[in-house]
């Protein structure tokens, strides 16, 4: 396996808080990374500098081979245009705990807004494609729906199939099921493991020990904008060597 | 079981009501109003009836062609100045939200200047413009003097129309300041550039927040036009004008005046309210549904 994503220690603040301390992570192709961690603790955070939605401050990501945010020439780092980071932000789809799904069009027009209008793909060849993903999230019969007469388990699964019709190599999910009521959550978890089997990239900043677990290849841990611990599920989740880990995975437990 | 029953067979005499018959109260304060307003109304009707009103002269002179041309200018003004003060209103409000500061100070100086000065006082300087620019035009493209251009109907929609874009461009961004910045990001990790999600996310989901108001404005533009008399654009009151000058019927020609922009503003005024409920009723569909699938599935 190779690295997709490359990050080498990076720094955000917030004003004077420092979200993120010299975080360097990699993550290889066809690798399901999960994040855990406290609230406050930057992995919502790293996610959000991946795909940009928050500029890093020192330090450096590539997504393969590629430097997010940046254009290097000589020993100089240039500022990318919003156009290219535009562009750029297309090699990852992302999934956010409150669904954002946008609010005035259905269903499948929210499948291929992003084909259509951004990629300026054929509306003939992409609706096939977004029935193909309402399928695979086992909601096709919602497609004329509006997001508000769905349940939030059902807005997530729209959100993913939304994030897929873009075709990105990465998947990045930032706590989708921490909006959802219990029983809701396995119908989302159930189709982020069929994605993790069709051998999809993801980092999924989660809650869900189990679903790290039993899906993931290597979980992280996460505290004060710094990672604390790396390894296998196994490793992190049952016998994790830092004291904080300890505390943290015996209060999510308890 | 038995205490039910006993408590309902045996009531004493003084608690059972049901045979007495319900009086209605009596509004006294509202027939005693009613009397002082109609006694006030036949006052002022008789006042009007008396008063040297020639009413054959209103109903001669409501549909007279000086003054359907006159209505016919309000209603144009109005639809172009209030497309104007779209128009800028948007692009206003888009620059003053930019990151730009540059974009962004030029629309705050904008919506200063004109909510900053009188309308009238706009009008006479687009009007009076031939005094300080004799021409107008880009120097070797072309060029033409100010008089020709600056008309009474281009002077009138240019101080109407970018008055009304400073007020609107200030509804327009409250809109916008309404969407939820959930979507916001959503478009942009689909890849949207700053226009695109303008275009297709933030403008029509501001759209229920940015039409009530708009109609309102719409109805305070018919009226404003009239402002327009002073620099001879031909609107209603003006050409009621131009007909009172010649036969002295003031109060009549005022009158059918007043009629015309009462019948324009109720017309207006429906359609506000039907719009307003179509906006508040697709609000209502969509966060009343909100629940019940989510009910209907977890059971």
């Amino acid at each position: 396996m190779s690295a997709m994503v490359v990050a080498v220690d990076v720094n955000k603040y917030f004003g004077p808080f420092q979200a993120l301390q010299n975080v360097s992570l990699e993550i290889n192709h066809g690798e399901v990374l999960c994040i855990i961690g406290p609230s406050g603790s930057g992995k919502s955070t790293l996610l959000r500098c991946v795909n940009q939605l928050e500029r890093i401050d020192s330090g450096a990501i590539w997504i393969d081979d590629e430097l997010v945010g940046f254009r290097q020439d000589g020993n100089k780092l240039y500022e990318l245009t919003d156009a290219e980071i535009s562009r750029q932000r297309l090699a990852s789809g992302m999934v956010f705990q409150k669904f954002n799904l946008f609010a005035h069009m259905t269903v499948l027009e929210n499948i291929i807004e992003g084909p259509v209008i951004v990629q300026k793909r054929a509306k003939s060849s992409v609706i096939p494609e977004a029935m193909a993903l309402l399928e695979r999230v086992g909601l096709a019969d919602k497609k004329d729906a509006y997001p508000s007469e769905l349940s939030g388990g059902q807005q997530q699964r729209i959100a993913i199939a939304r994030a897929l019709a873009m075709k990105p190599k990465l998947m990045l999910f930032d706590e989708p099921t921490s909006a959802l009521d219990p029983e809701l959550v396995s119908e989302v978890l159930n189709v982020m493991r069929d994605l993790a089997t069709s051998g999809m990239t993801m980092i999924v900043v989660t809650h869900e020990l189990g679903f790290a677990r039993e899906v993931a290849h290597r979980v992280v841990f996460m505290d004060r904008g710094k990672i604390v611990e790396t390894g296998t599920p196994h490793d992190i989740l049952t016998s994790p060597k830092e004291k904080r880990t300890q505390d943290f995975i015996a209060a999510v437990l308890s | 079981m038995t205490n039910i029953d006993s408590a309902v067979t045996i009531p004493p005499a003084k608690y059972s009501i049901a045979h007495l018959k319900h009086q209605p109260r009596r509004h006294y304060g509202r027939w005693l109003a009613a009397a002082l307003i109609i006694l006030a109304l036949a006052l002022i009707v008789k006042a009007f009836a008396q008063g040297q009103i020639a009413w054959p002269v209103v109903a001669q002179f409501f549909t007279a062609p000086a003054i359907l041309a006159g209505l016919w200018n309000t209603i144009l003004m109005t639809i172009c100045a209030m497309a104007l003060g779209l128009v800028l209103g948007v692009i206003f409000a888009i620059m003053i939200m930019s990151p730009n500061p540059v974009l962004k100070y030029v629309a705050v100086f904008y919506i200063w200047f004109f909510r900053g000065t009188p309308l009238l006082l706009q009008l006479l300087l687009w009007f009076n413009l031939a005094l300080i620019f004799p021409t107008l035009g880009i120097p070797g493209l072309f060029e033409m003097r100010t008089v020709d251009f600056m008309t009474p109907f281009m002077a009138t929609l240019l101080g109407l129309g970018i008055n009304q874009g400073a007020y609107t461009a200030e509804v327009v961004r409250g809109g916008i300041l309404s969407v939820d910045n959930g979507q916001i990001e959503a478009a942009k990790v689909i890849g949207m550039t700053r226009l695109t999600m303008l275009r297709r996310i933030i403008l029509p989901q501001a759209m229920r927040v940015i039409i009530p108001p708009v109609g309102n404005e719409v109805i305070s533009m018919v009226k404003l036009t009239s402002v327009a008399s002073v620099i001879q654009y031909a609107e209603i009151i003006r050409n009621a004008q131009t007909v009172y000058y010649a036969n002295n019927r003031v109060m009549e020609l005022l009158i059918v005046s007043a009629i015309w922009y009462l019948a324009v503003v109720t017309v207006l005024s429906i359609g506000q309210h039907l719009l307003e409920k179509h906006y508040s009723k697709s609000q209502g569909r969509r966060t009343g549904k909100r629940t019940a699938p989510a009910a209907a599935e977890g059971a």
